[in-house]
Protein backbone atom coordinates (compact mmCIF):
# COMPACT_ATOMS: atom_id res chain seq x y z
CA UNK A 1 0.00 0.00 0.00
CA UNK A 2 2.80 2.96 0.66
CA UNK A 3 4.61 1.35 -1.92
CA UNK A 4 1.78 2.03 -4.32
CA UNK A 5 1.26 5.89 -2.75
CA UNK A 6 4.96 6.25 -3.39
CA UNK A 7 4.85 5.36 -6.70
CA UNK A 8 1.74 7.33 -7.34
CA UNK A 9 2.27 10.17 -5.08
CA UNK A 10 -0.94 9.38 -3.72
CA UNK A 11 -2.89 9.97 -7.16
CA UNK A 12 -5.81 7.82 -7.77
CA UNK A 13 -6.07 9.18 -10.96
CA UNK A 14 -4.60 10.53 -13.20
CA UNK A 15 -5.58 12.24 -17.27
CA UNK A 16 -2.51 14.14 -18.66
CA UNK A 17 -3.93 16.02 -21.90
CA UNK A 18 -6.45 13.23 -22.67
CA UNK A 19 -8.50 13.76 -25.82
CA UNK A 20 -11.21 11.73 -27.71
CA UNK A 21 -13.38 12.58 -30.29
CA UNK A 22 -16.37 10.85 -31.91
CA UNK A 23 -16.01 11.79 -36.05
CA UNK A 24 -15.79 15.08 -35.90
CA UNK A 25 -16.85 15.93 -31.84
CA UNK A 26 -14.59 16.22 -29.67
CA UNK A 27 -16.09 14.62 -26.70
CA UNK A 28 -12.88 15.19 -24.83
CA UNK A 29 -10.19 17.97 -25.71
CA UNK A 30 -7.37 17.84 -23.63
CA UNK A 31 -8.48 16.84 -20.13
CA UNK A 32 -6.30 17.58 -17.16
CA UNK A 33 -7.18 15.34 -14.19
CA UNK A 34 -6.01 13.98 -10.75
CA UNK A 35 -8.12 12.65 -8.01
CA UNK A 36 -6.73 12.03 -4.48
CA UNK A 37 -6.37 8.66 -3.27
CA UNK A 38 -9.16 8.40 -0.43
CA UNK A 39 -11.29 11.47 -1.81
CA UNK A 40 -15.13 11.13 -3.18
CA UNK A 41 -14.52 13.31 -6.07
CA UNK A 42 -17.65 14.49 -8.28
CA UNK A 43 -17.12 15.42 -12.00
CA UNK A 44 -19.68 17.75 -12.72
CA UNK A 45 -20.81 19.49 -16.31
CA UNK A 46 -23.78 19.74 -18.72
CA UNK A 47 -24.94 16.89 -21.08
CA UNK A 48 -22.77 16.36 -24.25
CA UNK A 49 -19.39 17.55 -21.53
CA UNK A 50 -17.55 14.91 -21.97
CA UNK A 51 -17.75 13.37 -18.33
CA UNK A 52 -18.85 10.24 -19.72
CA UNK A 53 -16.64 9.31 -22.40
CA UNK A 54 -13.82 10.61 -19.69
CA UNK A 55 -14.82 7.82 -17.33
CA UNK A 56 -14.76 4.93 -20.53
CA UNK A 57 -11.19 5.83 -21.18
CA UNK A 58 -10.27 5.71 -17.61
CA UNK A 59 -12.24 2.47 -17.01
CA UNK A 60 -10.53 0.81 -20.14
CA UNK A 61 -13.71 0.88 -22.37
CA UNK A 62 -12.44 3.39 -24.70
CA UNK A 63 -8.89 3.44 -26.06
CA UNK A 64 -6.64 6.33 -24.98
CA UNK A 65 -5.75 7.46 -28.80
CA UNK A 66 -4.33 10.75 -27.18
CA UNK A 67 -2.77 12.06 -23.68
CA UNK A 68 -2.12 9.21 -20.73
CA UNK A 69 -4.44 8.34 -18.48
CA UNK A 70 -3.14 6.40 -14.85
CA UNK A 71 -5.34 4.76 -12.41
CA UNK A 72 -2.85 3.86 -9.33
CA UNK A 73 -0.11 4.58 -11.29
CA UNK A 74 -1.05 2.22 -14.33
CA UNK A 75 -1.72 2.77 -17.96
CA UNK A 76 -4.91 2.45 -18.99
CA UNK A 77 -4.48 1.91 -22.23
CA UNK A 78 -1.45 -0.04 -21.69
CA UNK A 79 -2.57 -2.41 -18.88
CA UNK A 80 -6.19 -3.21 -18.95
CA UNK A 81 -6.07 -5.97 -17.05
CA UNK A 82 -4.05 -4.47 -14.33
CA UNK A 83 -6.10 -1.42 -14.16
CA UNK A 84 -9.91 -3.36 -14.24
CA UNK A 85 -8.46 -5.13 -11.03
CA UNK A 86 -8.63 -1.91 -9.84
CA UNK A 87 -11.98 -0.62 -10.71
CA UNK A 88 -15.73 -1.10 -9.44
CA UNK A 89 -17.71 0.70 -11.87
CA UNK A 90 -21.22 1.33 -12.34
CA UNK A 91 -22.24 2.29 -15.14
CA UNK A 92 -25.51 4.77 -16.55
CA UNK A 93 -27.52 2.23 -17.17
CA UNK A 94 -28.92 -0.40 -15.50
CA UNK A 95 -26.01 -3.02 -15.53
CA UNK A 96 -27.97 -5.37 -13.08
CA UNK A 97 -29.15 -8.74 -15.04
CA UNK A 98 -32.32 -8.80 -14.14
CA UNK A 99 -32.80 -12.34 -14.84
CA UNK A 100 -30.58 -13.49 -12.06
CA UNK A 101 -31.56 -12.90 -8.02
CA UNK A 102 -29.26 -10.21 -6.41
CA UNK A 103 -27.12 -13.00 -5.05
CA UNK A 104 -26.64 -14.33 -8.53
CA UNK A 105 -25.67 -10.92 -9.38
CA UNK A 106 -23.16 -10.57 -6.99
CA UNK A 107 -21.88 -13.61 -6.84
CA UNK A 108 -20.80 -13.46 -10.57
CA UNK A 109 -18.85 -10.34 -9.67
CA UNK A 110 -17.03 -12.56 -7.09
CA UNK A 111 -15.94 -14.82 -9.59
CA UNK A 112 -15.06 -13.05 -12.35
CA UNK A 113 -12.73 -11.16 -9.65
CA UNK A 114 -10.98 -14.26 -9.01
CA UNK A 115 -12.70 -14.75 -5.23
CA UNK A 116 -11.77 -18.19 -4.04
CA UNK A 117 -15.00 -20.04 -3.62
CA UNK A 118 -14.51 -21.15 -0.08
CA UNK A 119 -14.85 -17.06 0.76
CA UNK A 120 -17.63 -16.45 -2.19
CA UNK A 121 -20.79 -17.16 -0.31
CA UNK A 122 -19.34 -14.96 2.54
CA UNK A 123 -18.01 -12.33 0.69
CA UNK A 124 -21.15 -11.93 -1.70
CA UNK A 125 -22.86 -11.73 2.06
CA UNK A 126 -20.86 -8.92 3.23
CA UNK A 127 -21.35 -6.83 -0.11
CA UNK A 128 -25.26 -7.72 -0.23
CA UNK A 129 -25.12 -6.37 3.92
CA UNK A 130 -23.34 -3.45 3.11
CA UNK A 131 -25.68 -2.05 0.96
CA UNK A 132 -28.75 -3.50 2.73
CA UNK A 133 -29.74 -6.22 0.63
CA UNK A 134 -29.31 -9.07 2.84
CA UNK A 135 -33.59 -9.70 3.16
CA UNK A 136 -33.98 -9.55 -0.74
CA UNK A 137 -31.06 -11.36 -2.10
CA UNK A 138 -32.98 -14.16 -3.33
CA UNK A 139 -35.57 -12.22 -4.91
CA UNK A 140 -34.90 -11.59 -8.78
CA UNK A 141 -33.67 -8.40 -9.76
CA UNK A 142 -36.22 -7.49 -12.19
CA UNK A 143 -38.81 -7.58 -8.71
CA UNK A 144 -36.41 -4.84 -6.94
CA UNK A 145 -37.65 -1.13 -7.23
CA UNK A 146 -35.01 1.62 -9.02
CA UNK A 147 -33.09 2.51 -5.02
CA UNK A 148 -32.61 -1.61 -4.65
CA UNK A 149 -31.32 -1.83 -7.92
CA UNK A 150 -28.73 0.88 -7.91
CA UNK A 151 -27.70 -0.85 -4.59
CA UNK A 152 -27.38 -4.09 -6.07
CA UNK A 153 -25.05 -2.40 -8.53
CA UNK A 154 -23.06 -1.31 -6.39
CA UNK A 155 -22.85 -4.61 -3.90
CA UNK A 156 -21.69 -6.45 -7.75
CA UNK A 157 -19.08 -2.99 -7.86
CA UNK A 158 -17.93 -3.55 -4.24
CA UNK A 159 -17.62 -7.54 -3.98
CA UNK A 160 -14.43 -7.17 -5.79
CA UNK A 161 -12.60 -4.74 -2.59
CA UNK A 162 -12.18 -2.22 -5.45
CA UNK A 163 -9.51 0.55 -4.70
CA UNK A 164 -11.35 2.99 -7.05
CA UNK A 165 -15.18 3.19 -7.45
CA UNK A 166 -16.66 4.50 -10.31
CA UNK A 167 -19.98 5.80 -10.47
CA UNK A 168 -21.80 7.34 -13.43
CA UNK A 169 -24.95 9.12 -12.85
CA UNK A 170 -25.60 6.86 -10.15
CA UNK A 171 -28.72 8.50 -8.73
CA UNK A 172 -30.05 9.06 -12.32
CA UNK A 173 -34.01 9.05 -12.52
CA UNK A 174 -34.25 8.12 -8.91
CA UNK A 175 -36.85 9.90 -6.44
CA UNK A 176 -35.05 12.15 -3.51
CA UNK A 177 -35.80 9.05 -1.04
CA UNK A 178 -33.93 6.75 -2.94
CA UNK A 179 -31.01 9.11 -3.90
CA UNK A 180 -30.50 10.06 -0.44
CA UNK A 181 -30.37 6.05 0.13
CA UNK A 182 -27.89 5.34 -2.33
CA UNK A 183 -25.77 8.18 -0.98
CA UNK A 184 -25.69 7.44 2.00
CA UNK A 185 -24.79 3.40 0.99
CA UNK A 186 -21.74 4.88 -0.52
CA UNK A 187 -20.76 7.34 1.91
CA UNK A 188 -20.66 4.61 4.74
CA UNK A 189 -18.79 2.08 2.92
CA UNK A 190 -16.45 4.61 1.84
CA UNK A 191 -16.12 4.94 5.35
CA UNK A 192 -15.61 1.31 5.76
CA UNK A 193 -13.04 0.84 3.43
CA UNK A 194 -11.41 4.31 2.80
CA UNK A 195 -11.58 3.74 -1.23
CA UNK A 196 -11.21 6.54 -3.43
CA UNK A 197 -14.81 7.35 -5.40
CA UNK A 198 -14.87 9.30 -8.86
CA UNK A 199 -18.17 10.07 -9.20
CA UNK A 200 -20.46 12.37 -12.18
CA UNK A 201 -23.95 14.38 -11.39
CA UNK A 202 -26.09 16.29 -12.55
CA UNK A 203 -27.75 16.75 -9.18
CA UNK A 204 -25.90 20.01 -7.68
CA UNK A 205 -27.08 19.51 -4.29
CA UNK A 206 -25.67 16.11 -4.16
CA UNK A 207 -21.91 17.52 -5.67
CA UNK A 208 -21.99 19.97 -3.15
CA UNK A 209 -23.21 17.62 -0.11
CA UNK A 210 -21.18 14.31 -1.08
CA UNK A 211 -18.43 15.35 -2.77
CA UNK A 212 -14.40 15.76 -1.41
CA UNK A 213 -13.87 18.08 -4.48
CA UNK A 214 -15.45 19.04 -7.77
CA UNK A 215 -14.47 19.50 -11.39
CA UNK A 216 -16.95 21.09 -13.71
CA UNK A 217 -16.37 19.96 -17.10
CA UNK A 218 -17.23 21.73 -19.90
CA UNK A 219 -16.95 21.34 -23.79
CA UNK A 220 -14.67 18.48 -23.47
CA UNK A 221 -12.43 20.25 -20.54
CA UNK A 222 -12.15 20.61 -16.54
CA UNK A 223 -13.02 24.92 -16.71
CA UNK A 224 -13.27 24.49 -12.91
CA UNK A 225 -11.82 22.97 -9.97
CA UNK A 226 -12.11 23.17 -6.37
CA UNK A 227 -14.12 22.12 -3.05
CA UNK A 228 -17.85 22.74 -3.19
CA UNK A 229 -16.99 25.77 -0.99
CA UNK A 230 -14.03 26.87 -2.04
CA UNK A 231 -15.65 27.11 -5.72
CA UNK A 232 -18.84 28.98 -4.14
CA UNK A 233 -16.24 31.47 -2.17
CA UNK A 234 -14.20 31.95 -5.33
CA UNK A 235 -17.46 33.37 -7.49
CA UNK A 236 -18.38 35.54 -4.93
CA UNK A 237 -14.60 37.03 -4.70
CA UNK A 238 -14.56 37.29 -8.58
CA UNK A 239 -18.35 39.04 -8.41
CA UNK A 240 -17.11 41.67 -5.74
CA UNK A 241 -19.22 44.47 -5.13
CA UNK A 242 -22.99 42.86 -5.05
CA UNK A 243 -24.96 44.29 -2.64
CA UNK A 244 -25.39 42.55 0.76
CA UNK A 245 -29.24 41.61 -0.49
CA UNK A 246 -27.64 39.56 -2.97
CA UNK A 247 -27.62 35.49 -1.81
CA UNK A 248 -24.55 33.84 -1.65
CA UNK A 249 -23.88 31.77 -4.87
CA UNK A 250 -24.84 28.12 -5.03
CA UNK A 251 -22.59 25.37 -6.75
CA UNK A 252 -25.36 26.06 -9.83
CA UNK A 253 -24.16 29.63 -10.11
CA UNK A 254 -20.49 28.41 -10.16
CA UNK A 255 -22.09 25.75 -13.14
CA UNK A 256 -23.51 29.11 -14.87
CA UNK A 257 -20.79 31.18 -14.70
CA UNK A 258 -18.39 28.46 -16.11
CA UNK A 259 -20.47 26.82 -18.60
CA UNK A 260 -22.13 30.44 -20.02
CA UNK A 261 -25.14 30.97 -21.72
CA UNK A 262 -26.74 28.20 -24.54
CA UNK A 263 -26.04 25.54 -22.27
CA UNK A 264 -29.21 23.83 -23.70
CA UNK A 265 -29.03 24.37 -26.98
CA UNK A 266 -25.62 22.29 -27.58
CA UNK A 267 -24.71 19.16 -25.22
CA UNK A 268 -25.78 15.35 -25.43
CA UNK A 269 -27.33 13.70 -29.08
CA UNK A 270 -30.55 11.97 -29.58
CA UNK A 271 -28.72 9.13 -28.46
CA UNK A 272 -27.35 10.26 -24.93
CA UNK A 273 -30.88 11.63 -24.55
CA UNK A 274 -32.87 8.64 -25.27
CA UNK A 275 -30.64 6.23 -23.32
CA UNK A 276 -30.85 8.70 -20.20
CA UNK A 277 -34.48 8.51 -20.74
CA UNK A 278 -34.62 5.13 -20.97
CA UNK A 279 -32.56 4.55 -17.74
CA UNK A 280 -35.08 6.94 -15.95
CA UNK A 281 -37.77 4.70 -17.33
CA UNK A 282 -36.96 1.66 -16.35
CA UNK A 283 -35.76 3.06 -12.63
CA UNK A 284 -39.23 4.81 -12.38
CA UNK B 1 -21.97 -5.12 26.19
CA UNK B 2 -19.47 -6.66 23.26
CA UNK B 3 -21.61 -8.21 20.80
CA UNK B 4 -19.73 -10.45 18.34
CA UNK B 5 -20.43 -8.97 15.27
CA UNK B 6 -20.48 -12.65 13.13
CA UNK B 7 -24.05 -12.91 12.26
CA UNK B 8 -25.19 -10.21 9.42
CA UNK B 9 -28.04 -8.79 11.12
CA UNK B 10 -30.22 -6.28 8.87
CA UNK B 11 -28.13 -3.25 8.24
CA UNK B 12 -29.17 0.12 7.78
CA UNK B 13 -26.69 3.11 6.21
CA UNK B 14 -26.96 4.68 9.22
CA UNK B 15 -26.18 1.13 11.26
CA UNK B 16 -22.39 1.00 9.15
CA UNK B 17 -21.84 4.13 9.67
CA UNK B 18 -22.50 4.30 13.37
CA UNK B 19 -21.40 0.78 14.26
CA UNK B 20 -17.47 1.81 14.77
CA UNK B 21 -15.78 -1.31 15.14
CA UNK B 22 -18.34 -3.58 14.78
CA UNK B 23 -18.74 -2.81 10.82
CA UNK B 24 -15.34 -3.87 9.96
CA UNK B 25 -15.75 -7.46 11.67
CA UNK B 26 -19.15 -7.55 9.24
CA UNK B 27 -17.21 -5.99 6.28
CA UNK B 28 -14.08 -7.08 6.68
CA UNK B 29 -13.83 -9.27 3.24
CA UNK B 30 -14.76 -6.38 1.39
CA UNK B 31 -11.14 -4.79 2.50
CA UNK B 32 -9.27 -7.07 0.55
CA UNK B 33 -9.06 -7.68 -3.03
CA UNK B 34 -9.05 -10.83 -3.61
CA UNK B 35 -5.90 -12.84 -4.80
CA UNK B 36 -5.67 -12.55 -9.36
CA UNK B 37 -5.39 -15.72 -11.00
CA UNK B 38 -2.65 -15.74 -13.69
CA UNK B 39 -1.81 -17.46 -16.73
CA UNK B 40 -3.69 -20.70 -18.03
CA UNK B 41 -6.05 -20.93 -15.32
CA UNK B 42 -7.81 -17.43 -15.78
CA UNK B 43 -9.57 -18.57 -19.39
CA UNK B 44 -10.88 -21.68 -18.45
CA UNK B 45 -12.32 -19.70 -14.66
CA UNK B 46 -14.07 -17.07 -16.40
CA UNK B 47 -15.62 -19.43 -19.29
CA UNK B 48 -16.91 -21.49 -16.40
CA UNK B 49 -18.11 -18.39 -14.03
CA UNK B 50 -19.87 -17.10 -17.65
CA UNK B 51 -21.46 -20.86 -18.17
CA UNK B 52 -22.30 -21.05 -14.76
CA UNK B 53 -24.42 -17.80 -15.35
CA UNK B 54 -26.01 -18.46 -18.38
CA UNK B 55 -27.20 -21.44 -16.58
CA UNK B 56 -28.41 -19.66 -14.10
CA UNK B 57 -30.55 -17.51 -16.25
CA UNK B 58 -32.12 -20.38 -18.10
CA UNK B 59 -33.39 -21.92 -14.72
CA UNK B 60 -35.18 -18.95 -14.00
CA UNK B 61 -36.63 -18.59 -17.37
CA UNK B 62 -38.01 -21.93 -18.28
CA UNK B 63 -41.41 -20.87 -19.95
CA UNK B 64 -38.89 -19.71 -22.83
CA UNK B 65 -37.72 -23.22 -22.99
CA UNK B 66 -41.17 -24.71 -23.38
CA UNK B 67 -42.24 -22.13 -25.85
CA UNK B 68 -39.60 -22.39 -28.23
CA UNK B 69 -39.85 -26.48 -27.99
CA UNK B 70 -42.97 -25.49 -30.59
CA UNK B 71 -41.58 -24.18 -33.46
CA UNK B 72 -39.71 -27.44 -33.96
CA UNK B 73 -42.43 -29.97 -33.11
CA UNK B 74 -44.77 -28.29 -35.70
CA UNK B 75 -42.54 -28.68 -38.46
CA UNK B 76 -41.47 -32.11 -37.73
CA UNK B 77 -45.69 -32.81 -37.66
CA UNK B 78 -46.92 -30.50 -40.20
CA UNK B 79 -44.03 -30.29 -42.57
CA UNK B 80 -42.79 -33.43 -42.11
CA UNK B 81 -46.23 -35.22 -42.07
CA UNK B 82 -47.40 -33.91 -45.06
CA UNK B 83 -43.85 -34.49 -47.08
CA UNK B 84 -43.71 -37.83 -45.95
CA UNK B 85 -46.53 -38.59 -47.99
CA UNK B 86 -46.12 -36.70 -51.09
CA UNK B 87 -42.71 -38.60 -51.40
CA UNK B 88 -41.37 -36.08 -53.80
CA UNK B 89 -37.97 -36.05 -52.38
CA UNK B 90 -35.40 -38.18 -52.78
CA UNK B 91 -33.75 -39.45 -49.47
CA UNK B 92 -32.68 -43.40 -50.22
CA UNK B 93 -34.91 -45.42 -49.32
CA UNK B 94 -35.89 -43.79 -45.53
CA UNK B 95 -39.13 -42.22 -44.72
CA UNK B 96 -38.81 -38.22 -44.82
CA UNK B 97 -39.85 -37.59 -41.92
CA UNK B 98 -37.19 -40.00 -40.47
CA UNK B 99 -35.11 -37.83 -42.88
CA UNK B 100 -35.67 -34.45 -41.62
CA UNK B 101 -35.28 -35.08 -38.21
CA UNK B 102 -31.72 -34.79 -37.85
CA UNK B 103 -32.38 -31.65 -39.93
CA UNK B 104 -35.48 -29.87 -37.87
CA UNK B 105 -32.53 -30.57 -34.59
CA UNK B 106 -30.31 -28.73 -36.58
CA UNK B 107 -32.37 -25.88 -37.74
CA UNK B 108 -34.08 -25.29 -34.27
CA UNK B 109 -30.39 -25.03 -32.80
CA UNK B 110 -29.47 -22.69 -35.38
CA UNK B 111 -32.63 -20.26 -34.77
CA UNK B 112 -31.79 -20.03 -31.45
CA UNK B 113 -28.32 -19.51 -32.11
CA UNK B 114 -28.97 -16.66 -34.49
CA UNK B 115 -30.63 -14.54 -31.46
CA UNK B 116 -27.51 -13.82 -29.73
CA UNK B 117 -26.47 -11.40 -31.88
CA UNK B 118 -29.61 -9.48 -30.78
CA UNK B 119 -28.71 -10.48 -27.10
CA UNK B 120 -25.85 -9.05 -26.92
CA UNK B 121 -26.49 -5.59 -28.34
CA UNK B 122 -29.60 -5.53 -25.30
CA UNK B 123 -27.33 -6.38 -22.89
CA UNK B 124 -24.76 -3.83 -24.18
CA UNK B 125 -27.88 -1.02 -24.13
CA UNK B 126 -28.67 -2.18 -20.87
CA UNK B 127 -25.16 -2.10 -19.47
CA UNK B 128 -24.90 -5.56 -18.49
CA UNK B 129 -22.04 -6.35 -20.91
CA UNK B 130 -20.40 -2.58 -20.43
CA UNK B 131 -19.93 -3.66 -16.58
CA UNK B 132 -18.25 -7.29 -17.89
CA UNK B 133 -15.92 -5.58 -19.91
CA UNK B 134 -14.38 -3.24 -16.94
CA UNK B 135 -13.49 -6.86 -15.02
CA UNK B 136 -10.44 -8.38 -15.66
CA UNK B 137 -12.51 -10.82 -18.04
CA UNK B 138 -11.01 -11.79 -21.86
CA UNK B 139 -13.50 -10.97 -24.18
CA UNK B 140 -13.51 -14.48 -25.65
CA UNK B 141 -14.64 -15.45 -21.92
CA UNK B 142 -17.76 -13.61 -22.74
CA UNK B 143 -18.28 -14.80 -26.15
CA UNK B 144 -17.52 -18.03 -25.08
CA UNK B 145 -20.20 -18.35 -22.25
CA UNK B 146 -22.84 -16.77 -24.75
CA UNK B 147 -22.41 -19.59 -27.23
CA UNK B 148 -22.49 -22.36 -24.52
CA UNK B 149 -25.63 -20.83 -23.67
CA UNK B 150 -26.96 -21.18 -26.80
CA UNK B 151 -25.73 -24.75 -27.21
CA UNK B 152 -27.35 -25.80 -23.98
CA UNK B 153 -30.62 -24.25 -25.88
CA UNK B 154 -30.33 -26.20 -28.33
CA UNK B 155 -29.58 -29.36 -26.70
CA UNK B 156 -32.44 -28.91 -24.72
CA UNK B 157 -34.84 -28.36 -28.45
CA UNK B 158 -33.10 -31.62 -29.80
CA UNK B 159 -34.45 -33.78 -26.79
CA UNK B 160 -37.35 -32.47 -27.91
CA UNK B 161 -37.61 -33.31 -31.29
CA UNK B 162 -35.96 -36.74 -30.63
CA UNK B 163 -38.57 -37.53 -28.40
CA UNK B 164 -41.47 -36.11 -30.84
CA UNK B 165 -39.85 -38.15 -33.55
CA UNK B 166 -39.90 -40.88 -31.65
CA UNK B 167 -43.49 -40.54 -30.88
CA UNK B 168 -44.20 -39.98 -34.80
CA UNK B 169 -42.60 -43.52 -34.72
CA UNK B 170 -38.93 -42.40 -36.58
CA UNK B 171 -36.54 -45.18 -35.87
CA UNK B 172 -33.49 -43.46 -34.21
CA UNK B 173 -30.38 -44.79 -32.26
CA UNK B 174 -30.57 -44.80 -28.50
CA UNK B 175 -27.14 -45.89 -28.09
CA UNK B 176 -25.26 -43.79 -25.92
CA UNK B 177 -22.18 -43.32 -27.50
CA UNK B 178 -24.25 -41.70 -30.68
CA UNK B 179 -26.39 -39.39 -28.56
CA UNK B 180 -23.42 -37.90 -27.34
CA UNK B 181 -22.27 -37.28 -30.69
CA UNK B 182 -25.42 -35.40 -31.29
CA UNK B 183 -25.02 -33.34 -28.19
CA UNK B 184 -21.24 -32.23 -29.23
CA UNK B 185 -22.69 -31.68 -32.84
CA UNK B 186 -25.74 -29.93 -31.59
CA UNK B 187 -22.99 -27.52 -29.42
CA UNK B 188 -20.60 -26.64 -31.93
CA UNK B 189 -23.47 -26.00 -34.22
CA UNK B 190 -24.46 -23.76 -32.28
CA UNK B 191 -21.75 -21.54 -31.23
CA UNK B 192 -20.70 -21.04 -34.48
CA UNK B 193 -24.12 -19.39 -35.75
CA UNK B 194 -24.46 -17.65 -32.08
CA UNK B 195 -20.87 -16.05 -32.62
CA UNK B 196 -21.40 -15.38 -36.77
CA UNK B 197 -24.87 -13.86 -35.38
CA UNK B 198 -22.59 -11.90 -32.46
CA UNK B 199 -19.96 -11.05 -35.22
CA UNK B 200 -22.38 -9.25 -37.37
CA UNK B 201 -23.72 -7.63 -34.06
CA UNK B 202 -19.46 -6.11 -33.36
CA UNK B 203 -19.76 -5.03 -37.10
CA UNK B 204 -23.35 -3.20 -37.49
CA UNK B 205 -23.44 -2.21 -33.77
CA UNK B 206 -27.30 -1.98 -33.65
CA UNK B 207 -30.01 -3.81 -33.37
CA UNK B 208 -32.62 -2.72 -36.35
CA UNK B 209 -29.75 -3.49 -38.64
CA UNK B 210 -28.85 -7.02 -36.94
CA UNK B 211 -32.56 -7.64 -37.18
CA UNK B 212 -32.64 -7.56 -41.20
CA UNK B 213 -29.06 -8.98 -41.52
CA UNK B 214 -30.33 -11.80 -39.47
CA UNK B 215 -33.59 -12.41 -41.39
CA UNK B 216 -31.75 -11.91 -44.46
CA UNK B 217 -29.26 -15.00 -43.87
CA UNK B 218 -31.32 -17.34 -41.86
CA UNK B 219 -33.33 -18.50 -44.64
CA UNK B 220 -30.81 -19.37 -47.14
CA UNK B 221 -28.80 -20.67 -44.19
CA UNK B 222 -31.35 -23.12 -44.17
CA UNK B 223 -32.60 -23.74 -47.58
CA UNK B 224 -29.47 -23.84 -48.65
CA UNK B 225 -28.48 -26.61 -46.56
CA UNK B 226 -28.76 -30.23 -46.02
CA UNK B 227 -31.83 -30.01 -43.55
CA UNK B 228 -34.76 -30.53 -45.88
CA UNK B 229 -33.20 -32.43 -48.89
CA UNK B 230 -30.18 -33.79 -50.41
CA UNK B 231 -27.81 -31.78 -51.83
CA UNK B 232 -27.82 -33.68 -54.67
CA UNK B 233 -30.98 -32.20 -55.82
CA UNK B 234 -29.75 -28.27 -55.98
CA UNK B 235 -28.36 -26.96 -58.66
CA UNK B 236 -24.69 -26.85 -59.06
CA UNK B 237 -24.19 -23.26 -57.68
CA UNK B 238 -26.34 -23.96 -54.55
CA UNK B 239 -24.02 -26.84 -54.06
CA UNK B 240 -21.32 -25.03 -53.72
CA UNK B 241 -22.59 -22.39 -51.59
CA UNK B 242 -24.25 -25.56 -49.30
CA UNK B 243 -20.33 -27.16 -49.27
CA UNK B 244 -19.42 -23.72 -47.09
CA UNK B 245 -22.56 -24.11 -44.72
CA UNK B 246 -21.42 -25.43 -41.57
CA UNK B 247 -25.34 -26.23 -41.24
CA UNK B 248 -24.99 -28.79 -43.68
CA UNK B 249 -21.63 -30.39 -41.50
CA UNK B 250 -23.96 -30.60 -39.20
CA UNK B 251 -26.80 -32.09 -40.59
CA UNK B 252 -24.63 -34.75 -41.99
CA UNK B 253 -23.41 -35.89 -38.62
CA UNK B 254 -26.42 -35.60 -36.98
CA UNK B 255 -27.95 -38.18 -39.86
CA UNK B 256 -25.14 -40.51 -40.00
CA UNK B 257 -25.65 -40.47 -35.92
CA UNK B 258 -29.33 -40.78 -35.64
CA UNK B 259 -30.32 -42.95 -38.43
CA UNK B 260 -27.21 -44.67 -39.37
CA UNK B 261 -26.90 -43.16 -43.01
CA UNK B 262 -23.78 -42.86 -44.23
CA UNK B 263 -21.58 -39.63 -43.04
CA UNK B 264 -18.41 -38.30 -43.15
CA UNK B 265 -18.21 -37.72 -39.48
CA UNK B 266 -14.37 -36.86 -39.38
CA UNK B 267 -14.78 -33.99 -42.01
CA UNK B 268 -17.89 -33.06 -40.56
CA UNK B 269 -16.38 -32.51 -37.02
CA UNK B 270 -13.30 -31.08 -38.55
CA UNK B 271 -15.51 -28.06 -40.02
CA UNK B 272 -17.81 -27.87 -36.79
CA UNK B 273 -14.92 -27.70 -34.70
CA UNK B 274 -12.99 -24.70 -36.93
CA UNK B 275 -15.93 -23.17 -37.70
CA UNK B 276 -16.90 -22.61 -33.79
CA UNK B 277 -13.32 -21.80 -33.31
CA UNK B 278 -13.08 -19.15 -35.87
CA UNK B 279 -16.05 -17.66 -34.61
CA UNK B 280 -15.37 -17.13 -31.44
CA UNK B 281 -11.79 -15.97 -32.24
CA UNK B 282 -14.11 -13.07 -34.59
CA UNK B 283 -16.58 -12.46 -32.07
CA UNK B 284 -14.06 -11.44 -29.27
CA UNK B 285 -12.22 -9.34 -31.50
CA UNK B 286 -14.66 -7.32 -32.16
CA UNK B 287 -16.66 -7.05 -29.02
CA UNK B 288 -14.78 -4.14 -27.83
CA UNK B 289 -16.54 -1.99 -30.92
CA UNK B 290 -20.03 -2.58 -28.63
CA UNK B 291 -18.50 -0.67 -25.88
CA UNK B 292 -17.86 2.31 -27.64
Amino acid sequence: MSDDDARTGGEAVRCDGLEYAFGQTRAVDGLDLTVATGEVFGLLGPNGAGKTTAIRCITTLLPVPAGRVRVFGHDAAKERMAVRRLLGYVPQQLSADSGLTGRENVALFARVFDVPRKERARRVEQALYAVDLTESADRMAKTYSGGMIRRLELAQALVSAPRLLMLDEPTIGLDPIARTSVWEHINAVRRATGMTVLVTTHHMDEADQYCDRLALMHRGRIRALGTPDGLKAELRERRGASGPDDPPPTLEDVFRDVAGRGLDTQGGDFRDVRSTRRTATRLG
Amino acid sequence: MSAAPAAPQPASAEALDTAGGEKTGALDLLLVPPRARTGWRLLPARIGALCTVELQKLRHDRAELYTRAVQPALWLLIFGETFTRIKAIPTGGIPYIDYLAPGIIAQSAMFIAIFYGIMIIWERDSGILTKLLVTPTPRSALITGKAFAAGVKALIQAVVVIVIAALLGVALTWNPLRLLGVAVAVILGSAFFSCLSMTIAGIVLTRDRLMGIGQAITMPLFFGSSALYPVSIMPGWLQAVSRANPLSYQVDALRGLLLGTPSHLALDYGVLLLAAALGILAASSLLGRLAR
